[in-house]
This record gives structure tokens, C-alpha cells and sequence, in this order.
């Protein structure tokens, strides 16, 4: 059913980094049809062997994300009818991340710094301690939520300069990650997250150009925390811890 | 390639620079208002501590403040990474000191 629309020139990456190129694919158009529904249509109905990764199609498992007409974003929620250009799609693989095939990335170096961020909750109680509570109107809790959703999709980090010319650079969602757990009143290591974050790889290397806050889909301030990120470790070089 | 100290010291060093340059640019109009010749100017500033404290303190700011920057640069442009990058940074960094106070020298020296 392609409801009258023309079909879509749908150019898309094959193979991998260093030997690869994009194949060509006429795709039937659809009214509310997403990137991802093109792809799906391709492998279903063109060449099975195309290879690419997602999960929940709704926007919650940030496995979908591919780069759109040169910009990445979650396929799922992402609309032909806003990214086209005339019936034109290109769609290649997440940038700044090695190529398994095709569409299909290795997102081990992306999670990786994350662990390398101190990306990870700290418990410093035991299941024989009370809950702790937390007021979700204070401050810190209040920050903490601002960066909470991430999906770690990686289209931050595909967006980010910074990471293509330091490819040591932790990126900004593992900062972001950080971020959220130093404003966690529950962490029990927030002096070992902003050791993790001053290293030669560190929030400090940001640029502050933005394209992971202009990208990221679900609206979140990556940015702003490495912003926050930076503030903390220049108060605790002060002295200034608190 | 950029940790704290190094972040630290190039914020702090584009603090000193500030004021200085401000100073600088309000000196250099200030100077040439009335039509002041070189040879006036050297003997204004031949033998003062304040001048060479001045342009001596920009120096060392804007030495620290350049090889901390061109060190990113080079780094991110031409993947240079370990100590041939910290040995560039303290080579661009020692250049600058140098070539700098010759000239505070010059300009001070009674």
C-alpha cells in the first residue's frame, strides 16, 4: 500500500568501514512511515542479508540509531517525511563507532567509557540499612533527573566532534552518565566519578560546540553536564567540594 | 590529552591574560595620542619594575595559554598522543617564554 506517494531513493551502507559503499534500494512510500520501517522493508522484501540493530520500536531501547541524511538519530521515532530530501534517503551506519556490517555498529567502545567514567552506582549500604529517602524537589535531585532518561542510544557520541579528533575522549553520554550519578545523594563514590573525569580523556577535552545536546532525541542537556561536570572538578581543585 | 591541571592552567592563565591585554590595548592608544617616539617610549619603560612585572606576568600567561592550545590542536588535527605531544607542548611553551622575555628584556632593561 503505497497510497499513491512516490517511491523512495533509498541509498544505504553496505559492508564495512574500509570496504563498503552504499547500495541503492527503491523503497515503496508510506503515510506515517519511519526510517526504521524503511529499512525493515528492505530486508524484508529487497535483501534479507542487510544487517541492523533495534529492539523496542518505540523509542526506549536507543538500539535503532543510524545516520539519517548525514545526521544520526533513532530510526524508530524518526519520520521519513521530516528527514527526505525530495524521495531521497540515505542511511549508513552510527559515526565515530567501528562498523560490525552495514548498519550495525560495535558499541563496545561507547559502553566501555562508560565504566570508564564511573558510569556505575556506587552502593555504599546494605539491604539491612532503612531506605534511604530522597526528596525528588531538592536541588541535586533535581539535576540528577534532568539527565536521567538517556537511552544510550549514541547519537550523541556519533554527533560529537570532539570524539571523532580524541578518540580517547569519554564522549557525552558517558559524562552525562557521571554527571547524574555525582548529583545521586545515594553514590558512595562521587570523589572517585570526578577522579574518572579529570583524566587525559575527560570532561575537560569538550569543546562545548552543542551537537549532543542539538541531537540528542530525548531532549536531554549532555552539554550542560559536562558544563556541571567541568564546574565540580574546578570547585574541588578549590577546595571547594560540595 | 587535556586533564585538569592542564584545564586549570589554561583558564587561569586567559584570567591573567585578560586585564593584561585590556592594559596593553589602553597603553598602545594612550601612547601614540600625543605622538610618542620609540625612543620615548624606551625611556619610560627602561628601568621600571612595574612594566616588566606587566608585560613579564603576560608572557608566562600567554605561553602557558598558547602551548596548552596548540597542544589540543595538534593532538586532534594530527593524532599526536604521549610524550612526543608533551614534549611539542613544553617545546612551543619554552619558545614562547624565551622569545617573549628577550623582548620584556629589551623594553625594560635599564
Amino acid at each position: 500500500m503505497s497510497d499513491g506517494l512516490r517511491d523512495l531513493e533509498v541509498t544505504v551502507w553496505r559492508g564495512r568501514e574500509a570496504a563498503g559503499s552504499y547500495q541503492r534500494f527503491s523503497v515503496p512510500r508510506q503515510e506515517s512511515q519511519t526510517v526504521l520501517d524503511v529499512i525493515a522493508w528492505i530486508q524484508q522484501n529487497a535483501d534479507p542479508t542487510l544487517s541492523y540493530r533495534y529492539a523496542c520500536r518505540v523509542g526506549m531501547c536507543g538500539s535503532c540509531a543510524m545516520t539519517v541524511n548525514g545526521k544520526p538519530r533513532w530510526t524508530c521515532r524518526t519520520h521519513v517525511s521530516k528527514v527526505v530530501k525530495g524521495d531521497r534517503l540515505e542511511v549508513g551506519p552510527l559515526r565515530n563507532l567501528p562498523v560490525i556490517k552495514d548498519l550495525a555498529v560495535d558499541m563496545d567502545p561507547f559502553f566501555d567509557k562508560w565504566v570508564a567514567a564511573e558510569g556505575v552506582f556506587h552502593p555504599e549500604k546494605s539491604r539491612h540499612d532503612p531506605i534511604e529517602p530522597v526528596r525528588p524537589t531538592s536541588e541535586q535531585r533535581v539535576v540528577a533527573d534532568r539527565g536521567i532518561e538517556c537511552i544510550n542510544c549514541a547519537v550523541c557520541y556519533a554527533s560529537c566532534d570532539t570524539v571523532s579528533g580524541n578518540p580517547d575522549y569519554l564522549g557525552p553520554a558517558a559524562l552525562n552518565r557521571a554527571w547524574t550519578l555525582y548529583n545521586d545523594q545515594r553514590d558512595g563514590d562521587r570523589r572517585g566519578i570526578l577522579d574518572a573525569v579529570s583524566g587525559s580523556g575527560g570532561c575537560h577535552n569538550c569543546h562545548s560546540q552543542g551537537s549532543c545536546t542539538l541531537y540528542c532525541p530525548n531532549e536531554l542537556d549532555p552539554l550542560g553536564s559536562i558544563a556541571g561536570l567541568k564546574r565540580a572538578t574546578v570547585r574541588r581543585a578549590f577546595g571547594m567540594e560540595g | 590529552m587535556l586533564t585538569l591541571r592542564l584545564y586549570m592552567l589554561q583558564r587561569l592563565s586567559a584570567l591573567v591574560m585578560a586585564p593584561l591585554t585590556l592594559g596593553h590595548i589602553a597603553t598602545m592608544i594612550y601612547a601614540i595620542q600625543g605622538g610618542l617616539s620609540a625612543e620615548e617610549i624606551l625611556s619610560r619603560t627602561r628601568g621600571s619594575v612595574v612594566w616588566m612585572l606587566f608585560y613579564g606576568s603576560f608572557v608566562v600567561a600567554v605561553s602557558l595559554h598558547a602551548a596548552i592550545g596548540l597542544r589540543v590542536i595538534i593532538a586532534e588535527t594530527f593524532a599526536m598522543r604521549g610524550r612526543r605531544l608533551d614534549a611539542l607542548t613544553l617545546t612551543i611553551g619554552l619558545v614562547l617564554l624565551v622569545m617573549g622575555m628577550r623582548a620584556v628584556y629589551a623594553v625594560t632593561a635599564p
